[in-house]
């Protein structure tokens, strides 16, 4: 084997993550659980690829307490460009597999890595945002108090507790980058042998 | 029980001949001790019919949920109310034949049609039974029928709503009482009038004493729509005048059968406490309705000219519309020979039930010591051999012994109500000696009794009139209450008890106070129903022609002194919340549109002067008051139904101005408009 080459299972797993990409359309990345004495049964916020879905009116009219800008899917320029990067990422796997050579893999891992950072910070400047620029007309003000959801995890807002975490397609985009590391990683050692 | 041991000891004591021995002390010692046990020989109360473990079977911990719904009858208060069980608590009362100011029900403009009649408009009714629709014989949860017993009517209830959805009126009739009883497909809901009257096509201004020749007692047939519920009278059957008393429809080999009781058949029209308990026996009798839906197909219904309204409320225009019908098929139980058949049953029939099977009818005269069980085999065969002995006003009577199965003999005094368990059990109450009892149907014994606090009336197992009861519980409604709960002045709640039936002996778990006057009522398990249940109406599907789906849309519109207030309410806020140029005498309507979308959100609404009531508004729908400006001045309007943390601020003015005063109409929410007018300026 030249050592410019990919493994034929390599090509295979890189084949795999292009196809589940492409369900990561249609299933949310995101979700924000929200719990509060009243709310027994639970709120949910769904970040899709596109749009954003779950309770986001009711969470919109208690949001107005608090003065936070109600939320619209229209208001995110992201949802018009993620659906074609996600495409872009299904195709570019399986582009990879197909072109059979190592330094495009390098570049694809690359890409992808840098596209998690950045879709992160995109996301905590949201919630940034959302949860500091408040109206100073609100009925309920509380005097140092932020409303900046957590970017992964659990924070306590007011009454609310609030659970950010990946949902179906956020996990697919773990798996992907996970199987993406390894791949780049046995490549890259198989490579050293043959040298 | 020891001490009445105790004092027998005594008493063989002081008869023993050493009693010359006995100084002066110990013969007071024996008497006092004699006294204090004869005291507790006294019956038992209550307190002792409570085993240790009652309150374990009836706990429902806090935040979880009851096994059965139960509804209830509420007699006088003309409304249904739904307990949990085993907990017995209080889930909801749903507004049917009395207005509810507390829910608008009969005061807001959309649901004051549901309670029109050819009367006009009726705010009290006093409902006695309800009946849960039947899919086969079993109860399917759709919906729960119940009776108006004084203005004659019957109403269908939705339970994914828990709203009355439909009223019917009953021509011909006064005293609903053998009603609203239905087939075991829902085919149909009965109504048998009490009060035997001259026909609504008739004179009915004869004198009082002419009972036997101008009343009649009538059967009403309500059709009910497969998939929609909408009833219909399909036709009704003319009787002899007596008073109907209750019913119930044959199932299985009897599904075909609707049986009635029959009082008074001397035909009293005074003092009937005496004049109708002259016979020995009065009737149940026996309605072959497949016979009488051919005798309607072949054409040998009488058109009759009456007048009886129909009131059908929709949840997509959240409006009820109410309409005058103005004609009714009656059949003549004289004429079309084989659709009545009277049974003899002793003194004065109340309850009237069919067993599981279909196979027993259960009659309850309610001063009689016996409980007579008929056979519907034997009924079909002795009516098969005319084996009659004679008739009543043209109806044949079949001889007793022919279509009597058996009497349950020393079973108790004054049976009333029975109930089944689908194991091959009854179980009866009984008024005067206070108790229900349980019977085994095919051997007629009786197998255990306990007593009820006080003098029970109607009963129910959950099922226990279907094909496929769940007999788990069993709870009595009783007439008396006394000393059951702390005092509250002379008028008491009344009390209901569940007994639990898993075991062979009944066990009483729990008292239970309730609303109104509890007559019959069913009970479901919780599975049926509860998934269900309407969280919210959706705001794209409201169709009230004064609906405002969103805050842009609110507005104030006059025609003369008509004036249209198109409001609506999200937490925390009226739009709009400032209004002017309201005149003196002005009509002022508000429509209210509640725009939340969430479930447990409702608004209220409520203005100073108003002479009706309050709205209460679910999320999603629409709901109109009508107010009259009847004072120049300010009146303040505010939320009542306690809806966010700042519904204290979920509040607005309307201002009242003169006839001739040139206030212009103004609305608003949020902003000021320069002051209007110069009055204000100083």
């Amino acid at each position: 084997m030249q050592k410019k080459k990919l493994q034929k299972w390599v090509q295979w797993v890189l084949f795999l993550c292009g196809a589940i990409l492409v369900a990561v359309l249609f299933v949310p990345l995101w979700r924000i659980d929200l719990v509060a004495p009243q709310y027994p049964e639970g709120l949910l916020l769904l970040i899709y690829p596109n749009k954003i879905g779950g309770n986001v009116d009711i969470i919109n009219g208690l949001n107005h307490y608090i003065g936070m800008k109600t939320l619209h899917s229209s208001d995110f320029f992201e949802f018009s460009v993620l659906p074609y990067v996600i495409s872009f990422f299904a195709a570019a796997f399986i582009f990879t597999a197909l072109f059979n050579r190592r330094f495009v893999l390098n570049i694809l891992f690359i890409l992808f890595v840098s596209f998690g950072v950045l879709a992160m910070y995109d996301f905590w400047r949201w919630e940034y945002n959302y949860g500091h620029n408040l109206n100073p007309d609100a009925a309920i003000i509380v005097p140092g108090m932020a409303y900046q959801p957590p970017l992964i995890g659990y924070k306590q807002l007011l009454n609310f507790g609030a659970y950010s975490m990946p949902d179906i397609g956020g996990w697919i985009f773990v798996t992907v980058g996970a199987l993406l590391f390894l791949v780049v990683i046995t490549s890259w050692r198989s490579s050293k042998k043959i040298a | 029980m020891n001490s009445c041991v105790k004092m027998t000891v005594l008493n063989n004591y002081l008869n023993n001949n050493n009693m010359k021995k006995i100084t002066l002390n110990v013969s007071v010692i024996a008497f006092v001790a004699i006294l204090l046990s004869l005291q507790s020989c006294k019956p038992k109360n209550a307190g002792n019919a409570v085993s240790s473990d009652a309150a374990s079977k009836a706990y429902v911990a806090p935040g979880k949920y009851d096994e059965f719904y139960n509804f209830v009858s509420g007699g006088f208060s003309g409304q249904m109310s739904v307990y949990g069980l085993p907990s017995g608590r209080l889930l909801r009362v749903i507004p049917v034949f009395s207005v509810d100011p507390e829910k608008g029900y009969g005061y807001s403009e959309e649901t004051k049609p549901m309670l029109n009649t050819s009367h006009g408009i009726v705010p009290w009714d006093d409902l006695h039974h309800t009946e849960m629709s039947q899919t086969n014989g079993e109860i399917d949860g759709r919906w729960v029928f119940g009776n108006a017993n004084n203005t004659p009517r019957v109403a269908r209830i939705d339970l994914s709503t828990f709203r009355t959805q439909e009223i019917i009126e009953l021509p011909n009739s006064a005293g609903n009482h053998s009603s609203p009883f239905i087939t075991e497909n829902t085919e149909y809901v009965v109504a048998g009038t009490r009060f035997s009257i001259p026909p609504d096509d008739k004179n009915g201004d004869v004198p009082i004493n002419t009972y036997k020749q101008n009343f009649k007692g009538t059967l009403s047939f309500i059709s009910v729509g497969k998939e929609d519920g909408k009833m219909d009278i399909a036709f009704q059957i003319q009787c002899p005048g007596v008073n109907f008393d209750l019913s119930h429809a044959g199932k299985g080999k009897s599904h075909g059968w609707f049986f009635f009781s029959c009082y008074n058949t001397e035909q009293a029209n005074t003092l009937l406490e005496v004049n109708a308990s002259q016979k020995d026996k009065d009737f149940v009798m026996a309605v072959n309705w497949k016979k009488a839906e051919e005798y309607l197909k072949a054409g040998k219904g009488r058109k009759q000219a009456v007048r009886y309204a129909h009131n059908v409320y929709s949840d997509k225009t959240h409006t009820a519309t109410s309409e005058i019908k103005t004609e009714v098929t009656v059949l003549d139980s004289k004429e079309l020979k084989d659709i009545c058949y009277f049974m003899p049953c002793p003194k004065s029939p109340h309850g009237c039930d069919v067993d599981p099977t279909g196979e027993y009818i259960v009659g309850s005269g309610k001063l009689a010591a016996l409980i007579p069980v008929f056979s519907f085999d034997k009924m079909i065969k002795a009516i098969a051999a005319k084996d009659f002995i004679g008739d009543y006003d043209g109806i044949p009577i079949i001889k007793y012994e022919s279509a009597l199965y058996g009497e349950v003999q020393k079973p108790g005094l004054g049976p009333l109500h029975t109930e089944f368990d689908g194991k091959g059990n009854a179980y009866t109450t009984f008024f005067v000696s206070s108790e229900v009892v349980k019977w085994n149907i095919k051997d007629l014994k009786v197998l255990d009794r306990v007593p009820t606090y006080y003098s029970v009336g109607h009963l129910c197992i959950p099922g226990g009139d279907s094909k496929k009861p769940n007999a788990k519980y069993l709870i009595a409604y009783n007439k008396i209450t006394k000393d059951r709960y702390l005092p509250t002045g002379p008028e008491l709640a009344q009390s209901a008890q569940l007994y639990d039936i898993s075991g062979d002996k009944m066990q009483l778990i729990l008292d239970f106070p309730t609303i109104g006057e509890p007559h019959y009522a069913q009970a479901v398990s919780a599975d049926i129903i509860k998934g269900k249940s309407v969280k919210f109406f959706k705001i794209e599907e409201n169709a009230n022609p004064f609906v405002s789906k969103g805050e842009s849309e609110s507005k104030v519109v006059r025609s003369g002194n008509k004036v249209d207030v198109y409001m609506t309410c999200i937490r925390s806020h009226f739009s709009p919340d400032n209004i002017e140029g309201i005149k003196m005498g002005d009509e002022v309507y508000f429509h209210i549109t509640n725009l939340e979308q969430d479930w447990d959100v409702p608004h209220g609404f409520a203005i100073k002067g108003a002479n009706n009531a309050e709205l209460l508004i679910m999320p999603g729908e629409t709901q109109t008051l009508k107010w009259t400006a009847e004072k120049v001045g300010m009146f303040p309007f505010y939320c009542t139904d306690f809806c966010s943390a700042l519904h204290q601020e979920m509040q607005g003015y309307l201002r009242v101005s003169p006839v001739g005063s040139n206030v212009p109409l103004l609305f608003s929410t949020g902003k000021n408009y320069p002051v209007a007018d110069g009055a204000a300026k100083k």
